[in-house]
C-alpha cells in the first residue's frame, strides 16, 4: 500500500483486494467477541480533521480508530481557530506538531487532501473532498457488493441520481471498474458531468431500461445544497423518473440488491419501502464500512515507523 | 550484495516426512496422556500460517487413537505482534473458532517452530480477546531455542539446539506440498 489514501483511481486490484480481504478477515476475527477491540494502532494518534458535516463517516471513522486502539481527536472547522481564519495548511502542521500520525479529511475543496499530502510526513485518509472522491464510502460498497453477491467481477452496477455532485460516484467508478465490474450511470442529462464520456462506464437517461440487467443499484443522494441551478424541474419530476419505488424495484432480478451511501432523501431518490426492504443493503453498508475503514488505517499505519 | 556471486546457503533436511508423522503421532500420544479427563474440553488451536494445519493434524491423531472427538480453530496473531514497526503490515490470516468456543476448555497452542516466543505471546493475547480457557498449553513441532520471553512449550515435538544466525523452516504438505524440517546456515 502506499502511504496515503487519496482517491479511488491511485488503487490497483491488487491493493484494492488487499483492503477488502483485510476487513474481511477482521470481521471475521472480532464476530461474535465481547471486547471488539485489538491493540494493533496503540500509541498512535489519528485526527479527524473535518471542514465539512457528517454523521457516519466520522463516526465511522472514529470507531475504527478506537477498535484497533489508536488515539483519536476530532476536529471540526466550526468552532475552532479555522473561524479566527487560521489556514488549512496551518491547522494541519499544528495537528502534526502536536504528534499525529495519520490525517483523516474532508473538505468542500476537491483536492485539498493531495495538497495536505504533501505538507504533512504522517498518512492521509481522504474522508470526502468536493466533488472529487471519497474512497473508503466506494471501498465498503465494494465489500457490501462483494459479500452479498460474492464476487465483483462482471457484476452490472446502476449506478443512478445526482452524479454531477458525487464524489460517492466518482471513487465507485474507478473502484468497482478496477475490480471488473460494469458501470452503468442513471441520470438526466443535467446532473451528469462534461467529461463523462472518457470515463469507463456506459451512460443511460432510462431507469426502468437498466433495472431489469442490474445486479446492484446504487441511489445517490440528490444534494440538495449543491442544487445552485435549475438541474431538473421539480423534485416530484425527479422522483417519478429516477427514484426507485416499489413498482421499479419490482422490475429487478431475484438476487439484485439495493444500496444508498446515506443521508438518504427518503420519497425523492429513494421510496422509504425500498430503503426498508430485504433487498436494501443501506444499513449493513454503515456496519461494513467499519470493518473497512479499520482494514484501510491497519495497511496505512501498521507498519509506519 | 552486488557483483560477486553470492553462495547458496547449505540446506539441512532434520526430519523428513516419516520422520514428521512420527513426531506427530508421539505429540498426539502425549496430549492424550496429560489431557486425560478433559480431552473432551480439548481445543487445538493453530497460529497460522503453518501451526493451522498441523492442530488439524494433530487433532486427527488424538481422535484415532482415543476415539474422542477434538475441536480444532486457528487464531491469526497479525493485529497483536509487537514488531508490525520493525517488519511492516502483512495479510491477516483465518482466526476460527469452534462453535463452543474455548471459555471454560483446555486450550492448546500448536505452532511448528518455538523461537523467541513472541508469537505465543502474541497469541495469548489474542486468545485473551477470545475468551477464557480453564488452561493454556503450548504444543510445538520444533523448540529451537533462544527464548526472549519466559515462555516454554508442554509439548515438543523435536528440540533443536540452534544458533541465532541459522534460519529454521517447517515445510508440511497442506502448504508446501511436502512434510519436512530445514535447517539452513544462515550468511554470516
Amino acid at each position: 500500500m502506499k502511504r496515503h489514501l487519496l482517491e479511488a483511481a491511485d488503487l490497483d486490484r491488487a491493493d484494492a483486494t488487499l483492503v477488502l480481504d483485510t476487513a474481511a478477515q477482521i470481521d471475521q476475527a472480532l464476530a461474535g467477541r465481547e471486547v471488539k477491540k485489538l491493540p494493533t494502532l496503540r500509541g498512535r494518534t489519528v485526527v479527524n480533521l473535518f471542514y465539512e458535516d457528517s454523521t457516519r463517516t466520522r463516526i465511522s471513522f472514529e470507531l475504527a480508530a478506537k477498535r484497533l486502539s489508536a488515539d483519536v481527536i476530532n476536529f471540526s472547522a466550526k468552532g475552532s481557530s479555522v473561524s479566527k481564519g487560521e489556514s488549512l495548511k496551518d491547522t494541519a502542521l499544528t495537528l502534526e506538531a502536536m504528534g499525529s500520525d495519520a490525517i483523516v479529511v474532508r473538505h468542500s475543496a476537491s483536492g485539498a487532501p493531495h495538497r495536505l499530502a504533501n505538507w504533512v510526513r504522517g498518512s492521509v485518509v481522504n474522508a470526502g473532498d468536493g466533488t472529487h472522491e471519497h474512497p473508503t464510502q466506494a471501498l465498503l460498497d465494494a465489500y457490501t457488493i462483494r459479500r452479498r453477491l460474492g464476487r465483483l467481477d462482471g457484476v452490472r452496477v446502476a449506478v443512478v441520481g445526482d452524479v454531477l455532485h458525487s464524489r460517492v460516484a466518482r471513487s465507485n467508478v474507478w473502484l468497482l471498474t478496477t475490480l471488473g465490474a460494469e458501470v452503468t450511470l442513471v441520470a438526466p442529462p443535467t446532473l451528469l458531468p462534461v467529461g463523462v464520456g472518457s470515463w469507463p462506464v456506459t451512460v443511460s437517461y432510462d431507469l426502468d431500461a437498466v433495472l431489469p440487467k442490474a445486479d446492484v443499484v446504487m441511489m445517490l443522494r440528490v444534494q440538495l445544497e449543491r442544487m445552485n441551478a435549475s438541474f431538473f424541474p421539480s423534485a416530484r419530476e425527479y422522483s417519478r423518473r429516477y427514484g426507485l419505488d416499489a413498482v421499479r424495484m419490482a422490475a429487478l432480478g431475484d438476487d439484485a440488491i439495493v444500496m444508498h451511501p446515506g443521508p438518504m432523501n427518503r420519497g425523492m431518490e429513494i421510496a422509504a419501502d425500498v430503503a426498508d426492504s430485504v433487498r436494501s443493503t443501506i444499513v449493513e453498508q454503515v456496519g461494513n464500512g467499519v470493518s473497512v475503514r479499520m482494514a484501510v488505517l491497519y495497511l496505512l499505519l501498521g507498519g509506519n515507523a | 550484495m552486488a557483483g560477486s556471486p553470492v553462495p547458496v546457503p547449505e540446506s539441512t533436511v532434520l526430519l523428513g516426512p516419516a520422520d514428521v508423522a512420527r513426531v506427530v503421532d508421539r505429540m498426539a500420544h502425549q496430549l492424550i496422556e496429560k489431557a486425560g479427563d478433559s480431552l473432551a474440553d480439548l481445543v487445538l488451536v493453530g497460529i497460522p500460517t503453518r501451526g493451522a494445519p498441523l492442530a488439524r493434524r494433530l487433532a486427527a491423531r488424538v481422535e484415532a487413537f482415543s476415539g474422542a472427538r477434538v475441536d480444532t480453530g486457528t487464531v491469526d496473531i497479525t493485529l497483536y505482534r509487537d514488531d508490525l514497526r520493525l517488519r511492516g503490515v502483512r495479510a491477516l490470516e483465518d482466526t476460527v473458532l469452534p462453535p463452543a468456543g474455548v471459555d471454560g476448555r483446555l486450550v492448546v497452542l500448536v505452532d511448528d517452530v518455538l523461537f523467541s516466543g513472541r508469537s505465543v505471546r502474541a497469541a495469548l493475547d489474542a486468545l485473551r480477546d477470545l475468551g477464557r480457557p480453564r488452561a493454556v498449553q503450548l504444543a510445538v513441532l520444533v523448540d529451537r531455542g533462544h527464548r526472549e520471553l519466559p515462555i516454554r512449550a508442554d509439548y515438543v515435538g523435536k528440540n533443536l539446539p540452534t544458533s541465532r544466525a541459522q534460519k529454521v523452516r517447517v515445510h508440511l504438505a497442506e502448504t508446501d506440498g511436502t512434510d519436512e524440517v530445514l535447517v539452513t546456515e544462515g550468511a554470516g
